[in-house]
């Protein structure tokens, strides 16, 4: 696969007042690929992504999406992208129908078949529903919708499943998962680590309004949390002494009979199971504990994402 | 460019009226209150005083008038707030809308209630008014829309500058009903005191007022004219001033 990148940041800057919103920022998406920008609330997530669609204009730095500058061809752009906003609502009483079918004669191109994308998304049913009686997820979906109407190349979903219950969130994963399927580019904020370790294909962490690694959620475990632990359970006495034998391991803990190991690397814990058959060390339980986004967020800020 | 114009502004005529007090409050109740305030100066005890029967032949119809203007203006400023803070302005941005499509739209919205509300006064007065009234109909739905497009404009402004959705309605009532006070509708603006004589020089209303009465009254358009430059010369400043400051957000 050829990668051509459609969104090119590079350097960009944006302030308001004496706050700095966003500083130095640059990074690429690809054709095809789901990006997400992860960070706390207030990291400039939202502040980038509309500058990249043309609603905010940078300070500084210079960003081309689709070859357009979002800025001065923000009208061209708006015809060939897709956008769903952070905390967006409709009018109260317009129905799900009508919101579909005046998106879709705000474009120059014909849209595609608003019915069909209600159905794909599961809202049919309420096509004559006012916009005030769905719920979060209905509403998320018909953000979709009309994100989608245009048939655009490159997706927008800002904070898509925020204040969802885990099922619908699960419902929308799958739906962005669809839009990555019809051949488009996805660029999404979250500040869920699981959403983004489940979704993307490339994230980018940003805080404060800077950009601190890019990479695939695996690279950026691997390269910041190679540790890995093992928790298991067994009564054989001569098990401390052999687990220290394993030169992958690094660290063990034996509480009672319950032993967390630790050490880094993925040959660990081949390594230890190894170990626990080549002695016949008998086992009662045995779990691994995989670093995850979440992790990495904590050793490059130095606090969790939600503080 | 007119994509979407015409549908965002039928969508959001149609939108208007399933607001369970929309309908009532801005079409219905301007109407009854003409209705019943007419009906009961005109039985008065000196019905036929010069100033009673001239104020329920020309005075009422005018004010009546006036306070569709204003109540349309209101509900402008309170859905222009309420669009904002609910991110829907935005929500239409984010698409190839033009920013002025977006609100044309909403004026557009506004104008049509203003003649459906006073098609309803009119055909209402017919049947039920207490004194027979000739008034050129044609002519007075144009002087009303010039004077209701004019005082929207104020009412962008006042839209640019409320902070919260909560305060939209208050505070636009606070600027423009006193506006009425001294327009010239109750006393002539001539008798008024020379620094109210001042203030109603500067109030836009002032300006609608006169065109409206002198249109009912059947006069031509020509001296009208002054008002008419007035009217809109209060929507270019206005326009002018709230495309400097109106936040979509």
């Amino acid at each position: 696969m050829i990668m051509r990148p459609v969104i090119q940041v590079s350097a960009v800057r944006k302030t308001y007042g004496p706050t700095v919103a966003v500083d130095e920022v640059s990074f690429e998406v690809n054709d095809g690929e789901i990006f997400g920008l992860i960070g706390p609330n207030g990291a400039g997530k939202t502040t980038t992504m509309e500058c990249i669609e043309g609603l905010r204009r940078p300070d500084r730095g210079a960003i081309s999406v689709l070859g357009l500058d979002p800025f001065r061809d923000v009208y061209e752009l708006q015809e060939r992208i897709g956008v769903q906003l952070q905390q967006a609502q409709l009018q109260k009483r317009i129905k799900v129908w009508e919101a579909v079918d005046l998106w879709a004669s705000l474009y120059r191109k014909k849209a595609i078949d608003g019915e069909r994308l209600l159905e794909q998304l599961g809202l049919i049913d309420k096509r004559n529903a006012w916009f005030m009686t769905l719920s979060g997820g209905q509403k998320q979906r018909l953000f979709i919708a009309l994100a989608l109407i245009n048939n655009p190349e490159v997706v927008f979903l800002d904070e898509l499943t925020t204040g969802l219950d885990p099922q619908s969130r699960r419902a929308i994963w799958d739906l962005v998962r669809d839009i990555r399927e019809r051949g488009k580019t996805v660029f999404l904020t979250t500040h869920l680590m699981e959403e983004a370790e489940r979704l993307c294909d490339r994230v980018a962490i940003i805080e404060h309004g800077r950009i601190i690694d890019i990479d695939s959620p695996k690279n950026l475990v691997n390269r910041h949390c190679p540790e890995r632990t093992i928790v298991l359970a067994t009564d054989d006495r001569t098990a401390e002494g052999r687990f220290r034998a394993v030169p992958q391991v690094e660290e063990v803990i034996c509480s009672n009979s319950l032993f967390t190991i630790r050490g880094r690397g993925d040959d660990l814990v081949t390594a230890v199971i190894h170990c626990l058959s080549e002695n016949r060390i008998r086992v009662t339980d045995f779990r691994t504990i995989l670093p995850n986004l979440e992790d990495v967020f904590i050793k490059l800020t130095g606090h969790s994402i939600r503080d | 460019m007119l994509r979407g114009l015409w549908k965002l502004t039928w969508l959001e005529l149609k939108i208007f009226l399933r607001e369970p007090l929309g309908a009532l409050g801005t079409i219905i109740i301007p109407v009854l209150v003409f209705i019943v305030a007419g009906r009961i100066l005109g039985r008065g005890p000196a019905p036929n005083t010069l100033a009673a029967g001239s104020f329920v032949r020309v005075g009422l119809p005018v004010l009546a008038s006036v306070m569709i203007a204003i109540s349309a203006v209101l509900s402008l400023v309170t859905i222009i707030s309420i669009y904002r803070e609910g991110g829907i302005l935005k929500r239409l941005r984010a698409t190839p809308l033009r920013p002025y499509t977006i609100l044309t739209a909403q004026v557009l919205t506004k104008l049509a209630l203003t003649v459906a509300t006073l098609a309803l006064m009119v055909l209402a007065g017919k049947r039920y008014y207490p004194v027979g009234v000739h008034a050129p109909v044609f002519g007075f739905t144009i002087a009303l829309l010039i004077s209701t497009w004019s005082i929207l404009s104020i009412g962008f402004l006042i839209a640019s500058i409320v902070p919260t959705a909560r305060f939209a309605q208050p505070v636009g009532a606070f600027i423009l009903y006193p506006m009425i006070a001294v327009s010239g509708l109750f006393v002539p603006v001539e008798s008024l005191s020379p620094s109210l004589h001042a203030v109603a020089r500067v109030v836009p209303l002032t300006y609608a007022v006169s065109l409206l009465e002198g249109i009912w009254k059947g006069d031509a358009w020509g001296p009208h004219m002054g008002d008419v430059a007035a009217l809109a010369v209060v929507f270019i400043v206005c326009t002018a001033l709230s495309a400097k400051v109106f936040r979509w957000e």
